[in-house]
């Protein structure tokens, strides 16, 4: 059935209500058609305890206590998408195209001869949204509200990408490699969501093609059956529900590449550059700067005079790793250094802790600081930009001492 | 979404098809607030996404930052809005839903 017939066969589901409102009849007797669940995403999505933000598209970030473990569950993993029609899609018939102008051999993959044909990888890495933290920014600024967990760590398993692209031929005059998921604007003017790399990060060993996210197939709303795994770079670039790849000699010129995910350019110490999208005044957003989380604290929380607290958090970058983590107790004037775990990769997050023990009583104001291993430091206050991108500004948590 | 379509039933298909392929159990519980021009706004803002999208940004969104935003839904989203449909919409986000 192709979709005019499919849309034209239930319009007769539908009613109209007074002062010329059309909704559905199901939604009018406050039935869900989608079935009933308590967080939005479904009764069999597969998520539990999520913040939500917006249910349509469905953006969802991680609860705070979910980041108490450095990997994050598949459950409490964020979800985030730009356009309202997310198909479900069947492991059996979906397929992969990979093609372009600057291929010899467009060829088509199925789940099974990408899981068996190329070497699988695995990898630790952080996918963190462009504009995760963008309800802190001052002023405020349009986009999802975002706190601290529209971003996670997972175990990504795939094949690489550049294995996949050196099967279909490259050609002297690749420039960028083009990504398209199966997710679709609900009105066809709406531009798809469309993103590209260019060649030499599609050529990264560790940008993957990834089947598996902590040893299980994708959840539906992170992008099954296959994603992009881009380590190190925002997650817009870590594109779900991927059906085309395409290899061209020109930059993509898209809604998605062109105007959104920009930055004004130089304001930011981005570890890596997209020469080909670069334009005069602004630059698209690449590498995640390096910040920090405390993950076992709360606002206002109390603590004792002589009792010891050992405050908990993680840490991550770009993919140079990190360095140092110094934590403050007076706002920012003395800073210790923090005791890091052991490094589980570049990518990935890396847990800290630091134990103080107060003397005297009153207000202590807690901040963590992160450093990598390029010597860039997390700003003290987010660095402004229009569109609320790479926020890592330090936290402040006031905590009483009594 | 074919130009010969009438833009009532494009509406129509579109919001269908919004239905028939996102799970969005409890949005419909989302009620924005009584006031002239709402029912403009519902019928316009859920073809595409949920309202609550519209009460995430009220908190700090001001006439200029929603004219914008409509502006942006019209010409970069492809939202089938009558130009006589944007004022309605424009003055009922500003009077229930901005910061001023």
């Amino acid at each position: 059935m192709d979709r005019r017939s499919f849309l034209a066969g239930i319009v007769g589901g539908f009613a109209a209500m007074g002062s010329g409102l059309w909704l559905p009849a199901a939604w009018r007797a406050g039935i869900s058609p989608a079935g009933a669940a308590e967080n939005g995403l479904g009764a069999f999505s597969g998520k539990r305890s999520l913040i939500r933000r917006t249910y349509r598209p469905p953006n969802f970030e991680t609860e705070i206590l979910a980041f108490e473990e450095i990997i994050t569950p598949n459950d409490r993993f964020f979800v985030r998408w730009h356009l309202g029609e997310i198909p479900r899609i069947a492991a059996e018939t979906w397929r992969l195209r990979v093609g372009g102008d600057s291929v010899d051999r467009p060829y088509e993959l199925t789940l099974d001869q990408l899981k068996r044909e190329f070497e699988p990888v695995e990898l630790l890495a952080v996918c963190e949204c462009a504009g995760n933290r963008r309800g802190f920014s001052h002023p405020p600024v349009p986009g999802v509200q975002w706190g601290h967990g529209a971003m996670g760590n997972a175990r990504w398993k795939g094949a690489r990408l550049k294995d996949v692209l050196t099967r279909a031929g490259l050609k002297a005059d690749a420039l960028e490699v083009v990504f398209d998921g199966a997710d679709r604007g609900v009105i066809a003017k709406t531009p798809d969501f469309v993103k590209s790399l260019p060649l030499w990060k599609a050529l990264d060993e560790n940008t993957l093609l990834a089947y598996e996210m902590n040893g299980e197939a994708l959840p539906h709303w992170n992008g099954f059956p296959v994603r992009l795994v881009v380590p190190g770079w925002a997650g817009t670039y870590w594109m779900k529900q991927l059906v085309s790849i395409s290899v061209v000699p020109e930059p993509e010129k898209g809604f998605w590449m062109s105007t959104a995910y920009r930055i004004p350019k130089g304001k930011f110490p981005l570890a890596d550059r997209f020469f080909s999208q670069e334009e005069e005044t602004t630059t698209p957003v690449t590498t995640i700067m390096v910040n920090s989380l405390v993950t076992n604290l709360q606002e206002g929380q109390l603590w004792h005079v002589g009792s010891p607290i050992t405050v908990r958090g993680l840490a991550w970058d770009g993919g140079s790793g990190i360095r140092s983590v110094e934590v403050s107790v007076d706002g920012g004037k003395m800073w210790q250094e923090a005791r890091l775990e052991p490094d589980p990769g570049r990518f990935s997050f890396r847990a800290w802790h630091y134990t103080f023990t107060p003397r005297k009583d009153g207000e202590y104001v807690l901040m963590a600081k992160a450093t990598n291993r390029q010597g860039s430091i997390q700003t003290r206050e987010p660095i402004f930009n229009p569109a609320g991108y790479l926020n890592n500004g330090m936290q402040r948590i006031p905590v009483e001492v009594v | 979404m074919s130009a010969r379509i009438p833009e009532r039933v494009g509406v129509l298909l579109a919001l269908s098809m919004a239905f028939s392929a996102t799970a969005s159990a409890g949005e419909e519980q989302i009620e924005l607030k009584e006031g002239t021009g709402r029912d403009t706004v519902v019928t316009h803002c859920v073809l595409c996404h949920s309202l609550d999208y519209v009460l995430m940004h009220s908190r700090f969104m001001k006439k200029a930052n929603w004219q914008a935003t409509i502006d942006k839904m019209v010409k970069v989203m492809g939202a089938p809005i009558r130009q006589d449909d944007i004022p309605v919409i424009l003055d009922y986000l500003t009077k229930h839903y901005s910061a001023e």
